[in-house]
C-alpha cells in the first residue's frame, strides 16, 4: 500500500482515522503511483466500474417494475415500455448496458493478453477477473430469460439442458434447475433472484480485483517493474481521474448512440415474442457476447465433449500465467507472439460470427478449424514460445526507453514540480 | 486518439457482423420513405391517424392490440386525436366490466382507460376462427419481425399467384415476403378499401405505409421523445468531452508525457 504514513488535518478527521482508516484508504487511492505511460486501453477497467454501477442502479428500477412471473413477465415489460415514467430509457439502458458492459470487457481482456498482464505478480487480480467474466455471463445469460420472449424462454431451454450431458445424474440437475420438469415459472423466479444476486458478488469481487491491483501496481505498455513512486510514475488523481473520465466520456456517447438511436440493434426480434412453449424459432442463437463459445460447444459432435470443450475454453484462461512460459510481459518486445496475438483476435472473432450461423457445411467446417486453433494457442504456442522467441531488448525504466539510452533530462527537471 | 479510432474499428466490426448475422436471408424488400427513421425522425400525424382507421376497419377484426389503451391515442407523440375524438373512439367499443354490486358482469361502452377491446375471448378462439393460425397481436410485431417495417409493408403487397410447382393448401395464401412464402392470412388490402376521412387516395400502397407507420409507433410510443433526448444527451456529451479533454491536456502538460 501506500509508503508513507497519512494523517488527517482536522482533529475529528484524525479521530474518525484512528478508528476506521477510511481516510488513509482515500489518500491512498489518490496517490495511488501508477505509470505514466499508460495508454487508453488501460482506461477500461474504470469504463467497467462505470457499467456495472450502471447496471445495478437502471437493475433496481427495473426490479420495481418488473413481475417474475410466467403469465406477467412479458407484459410488464411492456408496461415498463409504455406507462412507466422514462422506463423505456431505463429498459435500454439495461439492455444496451449489457452488451456494452461485455465490448468493454473483451477490450479490456484482450488488453491484458497483449500486455501480459496476467503474468506475475498479477496472476490473482487475473484469476479473479476470470471469475467476474464467468458472473457476468451467467447474468446477462440470466437477465435475457427474464423478458419471457421466445428468445427467452428457449435461450434458457437450450442452456440448462446442456448440464443433461453430465452422466448418470445430468436429468436429475436439469430437473433440479428447471424446478419442475420444463423451463416455467419456478424457473422464471429463481433465474429473477440469481439475476438480483449476482451483480452484488461482482460488485464484491471488484473490490478484491482493485485490491490485488493495488499490490503490485499497474503493469504497463512496456511490461517493466516500475519503481513506485518514482519519475515513472504519477499520481492517479488528477491525472489517472481525468484520463479515465476522458476516455468514459467518449465510451458514453458511442453507449448514448446505441440506447437512443438503434436500441433493439443487438438484441434478437424473437424476443418481442411471448414465450411459447409449442413453437419453437427457425434459430436459436444467443447474444453476440456469448457467441464464440456457442461455437466451440457446436463444432465437437458429442454433447458432453462439447459442454467441455466449451467451459474449457473459458477455464483455460484461468491457467494462463503457467502455459505462458515467457518472461517478457509486453507483447512490444515479443515480435512472434504480437503475431500469433492478432491472429488468436482473428480467432476469437471468426468464432462469433460462425456462432451466430448455422451448424452446417463450411461454416461447421470453420468452426472446428477455429475451435482447434484456440485451444492450439493456449496449449502450445505460448508454452513454446516462451522458450524459442527472440525477443527484443527491454528499457529498464518508462524515461529511458532505450536499454543504455541516456535519461530523459526534461523530466528529471519536471519532477519538482509535480512532487509539490 | 490513434487508440480510439481502432477502438471505434473494432465497433464498426462487431457490428458489421451483427447486421450481417440478422440479414442472413436476404430479400429485396419494397422501399418507401419512412419519417420516423433516422435520429431526427418524427411520425407523420396524418399518417398515423389513417394508419389507426386502417387497423381498426381491416385488421382489427383479428389482429388484438393488447398492450394499448384508448387514452394512448391522445398522447404526445402518437396519433394525437383530440380527447373528444379519443372519447368518441372508446365509447364506440363495448366493454366486459363488473361484477357490479349484484355480482353480474355486464357491458358498458369503452372509456380512455380502458385497453384496446380484443377481437376474440382467448387465443384459442382466435384460431378457431382462423383455420388455426393465431393472428398475432399487432403491438410490438414491429419489433419482434427481424427487418420490422419494410417486411411488413412489403408483406401486406406481396401477395401473388403461387409459382408453377408450388401447391397451396385450402385457406392457404402465396406471398412472396412472407417467411416460407406460405402464409394462412389472405389478401386484405383492396385499392379504395377504406375512405379516408382526410381525403386522401387509399390505394393499397397507401394503406400499406400508413398501417405500417401506425404499427411502429404502437410498438415504440415514445420513439419521438427518444429521439429528441438523444440529440441532447449526445450533443451534451461531446461538449463534456471536448472540454475534459482540453483539462486533461492542461494537466498533463505538467509533466514531459504525451496523454
Amino acid at each position: 500500500m501506500s509508503d508513507h504514513e497519512y494523517t488527517p488535518k482536522s482533529k475529528v478527521g484524525k479521530w474518525f482515522n484512528d478508528r476506521l482508516p477510511l481516510l488513509t484508504l482515500a489518500n491512498h487511492l489518490s496517490d495511488y503511483p501508477t505509470p505514466k505511460n499508460l495508454n487508453y486501453w488501460w482506461t477500461f477497467g474504470g469504463i467497467l466500474t462505470f457499467c456495472l454501477i450502471t447496471q445495478i442502479v437502471t437493475g433496481l428500477v427495473l426490479a420495481m417494475h418488473y413481475i417474475a412471473h410466467a403469465d406477467m413477465a412479458f407484459q410488464s415489460v411492456e408496461h415498463i415500455m409504455r406507462d412507466v415514467n422514462y422506463g423505456w430509457l431505463i429498459r435500454y439502458i439495461h439492455a444496451n448496458g449489457a452488451s456494452m458492459f461485455f465490448l468493454a470487457v473483451y477490450i479490456h481482456i484482450f488488453r491484458s493478453l497483449f500486455y501480459g498482464s496476467y503474468k506475475s505478480p498479477r496472476e490473482v487480480i487475473w484469476i479473479i477477473g476470470i471469475i467476474i467474466y464467468l458472473l457476468m455471463m451467467a447474468a446477462a445469460f440470466l437477465g435475457y430469460v427474464l423478458p419471457w420472449g421466445q428468445m427467452s424462454f428457449w435461450g434458457a431451454t437450450v442452456i440448462t439442458n446442456l448440464f443433461s450431458a453430465i452422466p448418470l445424474v445430468g436429468e436429475g440437475i436439469v430437473t433440479w434447475l428447471w424446478g419442475g420438469y420444463s423451463v416455467d415459472n419456478p424457473t422464471l423466479t429463481r433465474f429473477f433472484t440469481l439475476h438480483y444476486l449476482i451483480p452484488f458478488l461482482i460488485l464484491g469481487l471488484v473490490v478484491l480485483h482493485i485490491w490485488a491491483l493495488h499490490v503490485p501496481g499497474n503493469n504497463n505498455p512496456i511490461g517493466i517493474d516500475v519503481k513506485k513512486p518514482s519519475k515513472d510514475t504519477v499520481p492517479f488523481h488528477p491525472y489517472i481521474v481525468i484520463k479515465d473520465g476522458f476516455a468514459l466520456l467518449m465510451f458514453m456517447i458511442v453507449f448514448a448512440f446505441f440506447v437512443f438511436y438503434t436500441p433493439n440493434i443487438l438484441g434478437h426480434a424473437d424476443n418481442y415474442i411471448e414465450a411459447n412453449p409449442l413453437v419453437t424459432p427457425a434459430h436459436i442463437v444467443p447474444e453476440w457476447y456469448l457467441l464464440p463459445f456457442y461455437a466451440i460447444l457446436r463444432s465437437v459432435p458429442d454433447k458432453l465433449l462439447g459442454v467441455i470443450a466449451m467451459l474449457s475454453a473459458i477455464l483455460i484462461l484461468a491457467a494462463l500465467p503457467w502455459l505462458d512460459t515467457s518472461k517478457i510481459r509486453s507483447a512490444v518486445f515479443r515480435p512472434l507472439y504480437k503475431q500469433f496475438y492478432w491472429i488468436l483476435v482473428a480467432d476469437v472473432l471468426i468464432l462469433g460470427y460462425v456462432g451466430a450461423m448455422p451448424a452446417e457445411g463450411l461454416y461447421l467446417l470453420v468452426a472446428r478449424i477455429a475451435t482447434a486453433y484456440y485451444f492450439l494457442h493456449f496449449l502450445v504456442v505460448l508454452p513454446i514460445l516462451g522458450f524459442k522467441e527472440r525477443t527484443t531488448p527491454v528499457p529498464l525504466s518508462i524515461t529511458e526507453p532505450i536499454l543504455g539510452g541516456s535519461p530523459n533530462l526534461a523530466v528529471v527537471k519536471k519532477k519538482d514540480s509535480f512532487e509539490k | 486518439m490513434k487508440n480510439f479510432f481502432r477502438i471505434s474499428f473494432l465497433l464498426a466490426l462487431f457490428l458489421g457482423f451483427q447486421f450481417n448475422s440478422i440479414a442472413a436471408e436476404k430479400v429485396e424488400y419494397l422501399k418507401t420513405d419512412w419519417s420516423f427513421k433516422g435520429p431526427f425522425g418524427k411520425f407523420d400525424r396524418a399518417a398515423l391517424q389513417r394508419g389507426y382507421q386502417v387497423y381498426q376497419e381491416v385488421c382489427s377484426s383479428c389482429h388484438s392490440m393488447k398492450y394499448l389503451s384508448y387514452r394512448n391515442l391522445v398522447e404526445e407523440g402518437g396519433p394525437e386525436f383530440s380527447v373528444e375524438q379519443a372519447k368518441a373512439i372508446a365509447a364506440s367499443f363495448e366493454v366486459k366490466d363488473g361484477p357490479n354490486a349484484d355480482g353480474e358482469m355486464f357491458m358498458r361502452p369503452g372509456r380512455l382507460s380502458d385497453k384496446f377491446v380484443m377481437p376474440y375471448d382467448n387465443e384459442k378462439a382466435a384460431q378457431a376462427a382462423n383455420g388455426g393460425a393465431y393472428p398475432p397481436d399487432m403491438t410490438v410485431l414491429v419489433k419482434a419481425r427481424g427487418d420490422g417495417v419494410d417486411y411488413i409493408y412489403s408483406l401486406l403487397q406481396g401477395y401473388e399467384d403461387p409459382p408453377a410447382g408450388v401447391t397451396l393448401d385450402d385457406g392457404v395464401y402465396y406471398n412472396k415476403y412472407m417467411y416460407g412464402n406460405k402464409i394462412k392470412m389472405s389478401n386484405q388490402l383492396s385499392d379504395g378499401l377504406v375512405d379516408y376521412s382526410d381525403g386522401t387516395n387509399a390505394s393499397v400502397e397507401q394503406m400499406a405505409k400508413d398501417v405500417t407507420t401506425f404499427l411502429m409507433w404502437t410498438a415504440e410510443p415514445h420513439l419521438e421523445t427518444r429521439h429528441k433526448m438523444g440529440f441532447k444527451a449526445i450533443v451534451y456529451l461531446i461538449i463534456l468531452t471536448v472540454l475534459v479533454y482540453f483539462s486533461m491536456k492542461r494537466i498533463w502538460s505538467r509533466i514531459e508525457t504525451k496523454v
